[in-house]
């Protein structure tokens, strides 16, 4: 856990101070809706379709468990009892009324959460791996230096009015779980050929309506360079980033417009000039940040207790262990996902109740730590392995313990036409009927891992052109229609996936997924050979005979 | 932005105008009493682009009771009741096509 100095206390309370302030001038009529918008896109606060919603921030999604209560508090209290995990590390309340939303943010600052940033051309919330810090084989846990963004970007006057919103991503793995390649800059922290530690800089990345994966712009920058050389990036941006056509103003254009040579050579030659600045970076800063970030004092535990040993017969709790339990770097201990994709439920949400009794829960068995992961589950991140068949039984109770993560079943899902105003065509209702039809768990093994993300619009907040499975929702004569591609990832091989073919209607995209997924099973190699590999080597074209043939 | 004003107003049959009331964000009409209402059957309706933009003049002026008003197309063939017209403001008028997590 990271603990706030007296610096954020004040900033997080004066913003609520003067949020409350413009809340009431709004409300009087002395700012119009047009003076109060942007204000009110920098606290968070958006128009959905029923109402207001509330954006608020998880930081590289780390939480404590009086976090998370205090999360349920607000859903309980100002909301309708749930909120909505995000893609990026964020939680959305959708019910939220305008004149008590200072009050709910001045409930979230007692316990140093906010909603700065988390809407608007700014930078957004530092996204990091849920896994961070406990993860075997990281270099050094990233979120230091996604602190170190965070303390950096936070309210900073030159990146509070960019041509458009910018989003970091940090992962400290080779496997990376943070999606750093769709990202606007992406930071892969490594150790080169030298042994000295630094960062891969991505830059470019993004989805949305014209979706890039991210390029290198450089191989290594040393850990003390790291703001200045982000600041060059972002003055470059801010210089050039096209301003006078929204769908163009974000950095991949640019990046893609340019060239990432002659962008590279831009930010070099910005970054000279001020390595050496303000902006380098010494130790002590770090260490400062190191010290605030608290671990837990992990006892010696064995890897196989006995309590193990007994649950292992029990067949329903070994398929949730298999998909749900990943190991952690301290010995005998375990990272544990909490699936918030049960069957038939909406991806992401978590009810008031379900919050408070897995704050509970990561107070037992977890160190009081919560994380929160780009695929809209959570996890505990340092759970003995003793107490695993306990911690089962009781996230089975609340309804969080289904054995489908990275299955079929584990979609991610924007929240779509049901409440938002851009969107052409539901999602929700479409990774419902999925969940229902690959509800059987034998099946949905025997598929092994395979993403499915869904999107109700181009702007691509489910993820939909990195899913192994996208699917996207358009409108077509007032009626919901879907484009399906396939073949697309978001780690460190991401791609964007491939278009199959026509969009097809809301009625028949279960049906479509079903083909594609049977398609695979009779096509894959070899019973590992996962679905994106099947598709690599395939090619669209039998997915897309199959799907097309009969329809 | 440009203001719905200055767009091109085209409707293809009865519109009413909605927005979200501002202090709470709920979804409201506006009425023939000049007034705001969050049931539909209350609308207003308008039949031509002229009653439509004076209707929305008039919405947009009351910046401190609503936000965001713009027109929407209605359907009045079920013996003259006020439905909505399209799948958007049916979601806006009737609520999530789904379960809440927490039954309300
Ligand atoms: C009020 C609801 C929302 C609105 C109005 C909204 C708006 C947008 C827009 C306009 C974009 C496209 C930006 C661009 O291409 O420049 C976007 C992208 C994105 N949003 Fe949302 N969004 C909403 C909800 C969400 C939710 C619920 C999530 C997470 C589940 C999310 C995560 C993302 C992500 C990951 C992207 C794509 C990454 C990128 O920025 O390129 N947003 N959103
Ligand atoms: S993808 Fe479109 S429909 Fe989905 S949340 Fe984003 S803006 Fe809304």
């Amino acid at each position: 856990m990271y603990a706030y100095d007296e610096l954020d206390r004040t900033i997080i309370n004066e913003r609520v101070e003067e949020f409350r302030d413009q809340v009431k001038r709004r409300l009087s009529g002395e700012l119009t809706e047009d003076e109060f918008k942007m204000l009110r896109l920098q606290n968070g606060v958006y128009l959905q379709l029923h109402a207001y919603m509330f954006r608020v921030a998880i930081p590289y999604g780390t939480l404590s468990s009086e976090q998370l209560r205090r999360l349920a508090h607000v859903a309980r209290k100002y909301d309708r009892g749930y909120g909505h995990f995000t893609t990026r590390q964020n939680i959305q309340f959708n019910w939220i009324k305008l004149a008590e939303l200072p009050d709910a943010l001045a409930d979230l600052a007692e316990v140093g959460i906010h909603a700065m940033q988390t809407s608007g051309n700014n930078t957004r919330n530092v996204t990091s791996d849920q896994w961070a810090g406990v993860a075997p084989g990281e270099i050094e846990d990233p979120r230091i230096w996604s602190e170190l963004l965070r303390q950096y970007t936070t309210l900073h006057p030159e990146f509070s009015f960019l041509p458009r919103k910018f989003k970091f991503a940090i992962t400290a793995s080779d496997h990376d779980r943070a999606a750093i390649k769709v990202h606007d800059i992406g930071l892969r922290l490594y150790k080169n050929e030298a042994g000295e530690t630094g960062f891969e800089v991505l830059v470019g990345g993004g989805l949305g309506r014209t979706p890039f994966i991210g390029k290198t712009i450089k191989p290594f920058v040393h850990g003390h360079d790291l703001l200045s050389y982000v600041e060059a990036i972002l003055r470059v941006y801010n210089q050039y980033g096209r301003r006078d056509n929204i769908y163009k103003a974000r950095i991949k254009i640019l990046v893609h417009e340019l060239g990432i040579e002659k962008f590279a050579r831009e930010v070099e030659e910005e970054w000279l000039q001020m390595r050496d600045s303000a902006l380098a970076i010494d130790d002590s800063v770090i260490k400062d940040i190191r010290s605030r970030f608290t671990y837990p004092v992990y006892q010696k535990l064995p890897h196989m207790p006995d309590e193990l040993k007994q649950a292992a017969h029990d067949p329903h709790f070994e398929a949730w262990r298999r998909n749900s339990v990943a190991p952690h770097k301290a010995p005998g201990y375990a990272i544990v996902t909490l699936s918030l994709k049960p069957v038939g439920g909406p991806p992401g949400d978590a009810t008031a109740d379900q919050m408070d009794a897995i704050a509970d829960l990561a107070d037992r068995y977890s160190f009081g730590e919560i994380r929160v992961g780009h695929e809209q589950n959570l996890a505990l991140p340092h759970v003995a392995r003793r107490d695993l068949p306990a911690l089962w039984k009781a996230l089975d109770r609340i309804g969080v313990a289904t054995p489908n993560v990275n299955l079929v079943s584990d979609i991610i899902a924007c929240p779509g036409l049901d409440y938002c105003s851009l969107a052409n065509a539901r999602s929700i209702p479409i990774a419902q009927e999925l969940t229902r039809r690959f509800a059987d768990h034998d099946t949905a093994s025997l598929i092994g891992r395979l993403h499915i993300n869904i999107s109700g619009c181009i702007n691509a907040c489910g993820h939909h052109h990195v899913g192994h499975i996208g699917i996207l929702g358009v409108e077509k004569n007032g009626e919901e229609f879907y484009q399906i591609t396939i073949g697309g990832r978001a780690d460190e091989n991401a791609e964007v996936g491939t278009l199959i073919g026509p969009a097809v209607p809301y009625g028949d995209v279960a049906d479509v997924i079903e083909d594609i997924v049977e398609a695979y099973l009779a096509l894959r190699a070899r019973p590992d050979e996962l679905f994106v590999d099947t598709v690599k080597r395939l090619g669209v074209e039998p997915f897309k005979e199959r799907v097309y043939a009969t329809r | 932005m440009t203001s719905p004003l200055q767009q091109k107003i085209k409707i293809t049959g009865p519109s009413v105008i909605t927005a979200n009331r501002t202090w709470d964000g709920i979804v409201i009409w506006r009425t023939t009493a000049k007034g705001w209402s969050a049931d539909l059957s209350d609308a207003a309706i308008v039949r031509t682009a002229d009653e439509a933009r004076a209707l929305l003049t008039e919405s947009i002026a009351d910046d401190v009771g609503a936000i965001g008003a713009y027109i929407a197309p209605v359907d009045l063939r079920d013996a003259g009741a006020i439905k909505p017209g399209n799948l958007r403001e049916h979601i806006r008028s009737a609520g999530v096509t789904i379960d809440l997590p927490v039954p309300v």
